[in-house]
């Protein structure tokens, strides 16, 4: 074997590199006769179709996922609509085409000009609309002149529809088209300029589950831009479908006991976290943003007082007033500043330093113990206990019951609440906690803030033993031939902090609120259905100083709050409500009453034209 | 430190061919990117842009020229190792484009280390054949390492993703390797592996997209909405061209943006609308003209290293052209493969130029002979 170090053999190189050029000359004789078979041999051909620019892409939009309720029941699907397109390459003279429109459909020409403007340059083959779902007389018009309106055609495509308009519009959620931002974020993969994404609620946090995938076609079209053939095509794949866990009757009814109030209603089921309603008023009619919102339905939203886009449910935070009074019973029993025999002096007011601390009842409940304060939510006896107890232990106890943080729903832009602490008191305001505000925490005053789907959480945990659930909303998602994709399991966020024993005492005192002679809320007993709650009447101090408001309004704004969280059956519950209701001054009268009604159609198993009247 | 010989075998022909054909990459490039727009919006940012780096490409070509080849063998680990720790930091900080991390952001400028990477691979193997080659050809024990110098930067580039550079990576090795010859039984049992392991791969390797994005590489037709789409129109827009072409700025697939990518990869379908057949087969005269000489500096040389080397740039040199005209003619799949110097890209231009800086170098050199 002859040794090759640093000095090559030259004729064994020249050897490999003739074979190199052979391999380079065949390749590029290969290049050259493929260029002579496209630019000679098919050249006319070629030449022709470029003339035209005959061969083209046209999208074909996917239909959104469908939603239904726990019943299988549609809640949201997709209508085809007829949107008018225009081609500007095959247009001619584009204002005159569209002036001509604009006479025939009557539609401004401001309008269909506006987003010609929009579209921007490059835009010359891409199918543009003009305006989305013109009425039938619009199209026959358009059909009809189809020959004098060069470059306008008209694309059958579906459409966003909630088959019950306003329906839990928070939490189902609106679309609304993609900005350029949004598209640029790279967020949104399979989605176009023009696309609908969702805005809010489950349209938003469920949009890549509901988007699908849009499709296309390869076409030749003709001098007018008329497909004269379908060269290839992909069909768009429908989005996934979502099962949800909302009850379709009940939120109807929940919805029709909050007309005229401003507040929101929550129901769980207590076993697994089901959210079987969700409702806020007042609300907005989610098909006006089917195709942009005009700017003067959007500004009559936004300047309602009642705060109609926000989601009262997830985003408004209240003091929790005297249900808070369960969370003050679980610390004192746990930590043994009570028991179940402990009593105090109610006189109908607590003397604090130099302060003085009214009870509600400004007559006094005389002598009560614990089983009685819960029943007739007796400040006095909570004052004492909180005072014991002490704001920080308060605090644990009710982080570990969900309050003061997030439930983990999935919807975006859930509130978190607020559970003070005497650290969080000194970096918020540089000030130490003093004692007397820990009363005011203990009855769910003062700085407390919760949310009515934390209560819900709360109250349902109450009833079940203990287990605190992550809110769930969709149970399911399937695709379009009703394959399941993925299936949501209820999931366990966490324990209450008590004892069973604890929780029995609690429990029994929150079943008195109905059932006992003295109980706040004992106007709603039904019969056959035992009930447990707790009312709660939650002060508004808040008129920032400057603001103007008259005087009927001012009446209105400083009334207080009233909340009732309860569940049923008192011993084994199947559901728990949460209702919150904006000045609507007493818990017993104003949100007690809507939970008696939705507990007893969901127990009752009630025909849905006894409540609902249709 | 310079050789009055060094002046004296300075290589003006090669210089004239790469002048030449950036020549006619510039005039395409300007013709692609003022495509649809009206003459008074003056001269296209991108093509000042290409201006800046040629000439950026053209002055490092020169510096290039102070090292003496055969220093490159010294330093090939170190070249090396740079550029596998430039393309594990665009894994890890690299901008994201187009679903992938290719490039780095260093400060001025966008650089693609995959392209760095080709020269350093070459240099390496070089480097490392030059000593085991031998006229029976390689074994097994000598590939041995050459094959770990490829499979790195493979995965790598693969992982960003961009599966055309990883395979140009792969083929520029496998030419090199081919080259310097390895023994028959070595051939077919490679040849066999290879064979073997694909179904492995595309069995127990690959996730269901990666697999449509391979099927889709191989047959564009399954993808009629993108790739397929291309395809049609960048045919159209060739075979067009005809005989003598539309003339220059007159190419209406160019100017009315259906050619996806024009300014880059799809850059000779704008040349063969506007030019024709006539100019198609000039700029395939001047590449076949460039291989050429690369070939005839490596059989020159008398270094054995300056000989594979000079032969890997060619070779990086004619797979991009091979590979991009290829595909925009439809005869091989769709891949992001630039067409040396024709197309836009700093990173592309920069590194070709490299490479065009190491054949001057062995070139002007080649009668040292140790």
């Amino acid at each position: 074997m002859t040794e090759f170090s640093k000095n090559p053999d030259r004729d064994w190189i020249k050897q490999r590199l003739i074979g190199a050029s052979i391999c380079i000359l065949f390749v590029f004789v290969i290049l050259f006769l493929r260029l002579v078979f496209l630019q000679i041999i098919k050249g006319e051909e070629f030449r022709l179709l470029s003339e035209k620019n005959a061969v083209r892409l046209k999208s074909i939009k996917s239909s959104r996922g469908l939603i239904f309720d726990r019943k299988n029941r549609l809640l949201v699907d997709n209508r085809p609509s007829f949107n008018l397109k225009i081609v500007l390459e095959d247009a001619g003279e584009v204002e005159q085409t569209l002036k001509k429109v604009a006479d025939l459909t009557l539609i401004p020409f401001e309008e269909l000009n506006k987003n010609i403007h929009q579209a921007g340059k490059g835009a010359f083959y891409k199918s543009i609309s003009l305006k989305n779902n013109i009425s039938r007389n619009q199209l026959a018009i358009v059909e009809a002149h189809k020959f004098d309106l060069p470059g306008i055609h008209i694309d059958i495509e579906p459409t966003r529809h909630y088959i019950h308009e306003k329906m839990a519009a928070h939490l189902l959620g609106y679309l609304g088209q993609i900005n350029i931002k949004e598209l640029k974020s790279g967020r949104y993969a399979n989605v176009k300029a023009g696309d609908p994404i969702g805005r809010y609620g489950i349209e938003k946090s469920f949009q890549r589950y509901l988007q699908g995938k849009r499709g296309g076609r390869q076409i030749e079209v003709d001098a007018n831009g008329r497909t004269i053939k379908v060269l290839k095509t992909v069909d768009p794949i429908a989005g996934l479908d979502l099962h949800l866990t909302l009850d379709l009757n009940l939120q109807r009814l929940a919805e029709k006991l909050l007309i005229n109030k401003d507040g929101a209603v929550v129901v769980i089921d207590p076993n697994n976290g089901d959210v079987l309603v969700m409702a806020s008023n007042p609300s907005f009619n989610q098909n006006d943003f089917i195709g942009g919102i005009s700017t003067k339905k959007w500004n009559i939203l936004m300047n309602d007082s009642g705060k109609p886009m926000n989601n009262k449910a997830i985003q408004a935070e209240y003091p929790p007033a005297s249900t808070y009074k369960i969370i003050t019973s679980f610390a004192g029993l746990e930590e043994k500043h009570i028991d179940k025999n402990t009593t105090a002096f109610c006189p109908g007011f607590f003397k604090y330093g130099n302060r003085v601390y009214r009870c509600w009842n400004r007559n006094g409940h005389g002598e009560v113990n614990l089983l009685d304060s819960l029943e007739q939510s007796c400040d006095v006896f909570y004052y004492q206990t909180g005072d014991k107890i002490g704001v920080d232990a308060l605090a644990q106890y009710a982080s570990k019951s969900g309050l003061g943080k997030r439930t983990g729903i999935s919807l975006e832009n859930e509130k978190r609440g607020l559970i003070p602490t005497s650290d969080w008191k000194v970096k918020r305001y540089k000030e130490s906690w003093q004692g007397g505000e820990t009363l005011s925490v203990a009855i769910g005053q003062g700085y407390n803030l919760v949310t009515p789907l934390q209560m819900a959480v709360f109250i349902s945990a109450v009833g079940n033993g203990g287990t605190l659930y992550k809110p769930r909303i969709v149970t399911m998602i399937k695709n379009s031939q009703g394959k399941v994709i993925e299936n949501i399991e209820p999931k366990i966020t966490g324990h209450l902090p008590v004892s069973p024993e604890t929780l029995q005492i609690v429990k029994k005192g929150l079943f008195n609120v109905v059932h006992g002679s003295k109980g706040t809320a004992r106007r709603i007993r039904i019969k056959d259905v035992e009930i447990a709650g707790k009312t709660g009447t939650a002060q508004v101090f808040s008129i920032k100083s400057g603001e103007k408001i008259d005087n009927e309004e001012l009446s209105y704004f400083l009334r207080d709050h009233a909340w009732f969280v309860s569940y049923a059956p008192a011993e084994k519950p199947t559901i728990a409500v949460c209702v919150i209701i904006e000045h609507g001054e007493h818990g017993a009268s104003a949100a007690a009453p809507i939970a008696g009604e939705l507990i007893e159609y969901y127990i009752k198993n009630l025909s849905p034209k006894v409540k609902l009247g249709n | 430190m310079f050789d009055r010989r060094l002046i004296e075998n300075f290589d003006w022909g090669l210089v004239i061919l790469i002048f030449l054909i950036s020549s006619v990459g510039l005039v395409i490039l300007y013709s692609a990117l003022t495509a649809g727009q009206q003459l008074t919006d003056g001269m296209p940012v991108l093509f000042k842009k290409q201006l800046v780096w040629m000439i950026s490409g053209f002055v490092i070509m020169m510096v290039t020229l102070i090292i003496d080849f055969r220093d490159l063998d010294k330093l090939n680990i170190f070249i090396y190792v740079i550029c596998i720790g430039l393309l594990i930091s665009v894994l890890l900080f690299g901008h994201l484009g187009g679903g992938s991390r290719r490039w780095l952001i260093l400060g001025f400028a966008r650089v693609q280390p995959s392209e760095l990477m080709k020269i350093a691979l070459i240099i390496s193997l070089a480097s490392v054949y030059s000593t085991s080659v031998s006229q029976t050809g390689l074994n097994f024990r000598k590939l041995i390492i050459p094959t770990i110098l490829c499979i790195i930067p493979f995965l790598l580039i693969v992982n960003q993703p961009d599966l055309g550079t990883g395979l140009l990576l792969l083929l520029i090795a496998g030419t090199i390797t081919m080259f310097v010859k390895v023994e028959r039984r070595v051939f077919f049992a490679v040849t066999f592996i290879g064979l073997a392991t694909i179904p492995l791969v595309w069995l127990f390797a690959l996730k269901d997209y990666q697999k449509f994005r391979v099927l889709t590489f191989l047959n564009p037709d399954r993808d009629p909405l993108g790739a397929g789409y291309h395809i049609i129109q960048s045919k159209i827009a060739i075979g067009s061209g005809m005989l003598t072409g539309k003339g220059f700025l007159k190419g209406t697939q160019n100017a009315l943006s259906f050619l996806p990518e024009q300014h880059t990869d799809f850059i000779v379908s704008v040349l063969a609308e506007e030019w024709g057949l006539v100019g198609c087969s000039i700029l395939l005269i001047l590449y076949f003209f460039l291989l050429f000489w690369g070939l005839n500096i490596s059989y020159t040389c008398r270094n054995m290293f300056g000989s594979i080397l000079a032969f890997g740039v060619t070779a990086m040199i004619f797979w991009q052209i091979c590979i991009n005209i290829g595909m925009v003619m439809g005869l091989i799949p769709v891949v992001g493969v630039p067409l040396p110097m024709v197309s836009y890209g700093g990173s592309s231009v920069v590194t070709n130029m490299v490479g065009f800086g190491i054949l001057l170098n062995i070139s002007m050199r080649k009668f040292s002979s140790n």
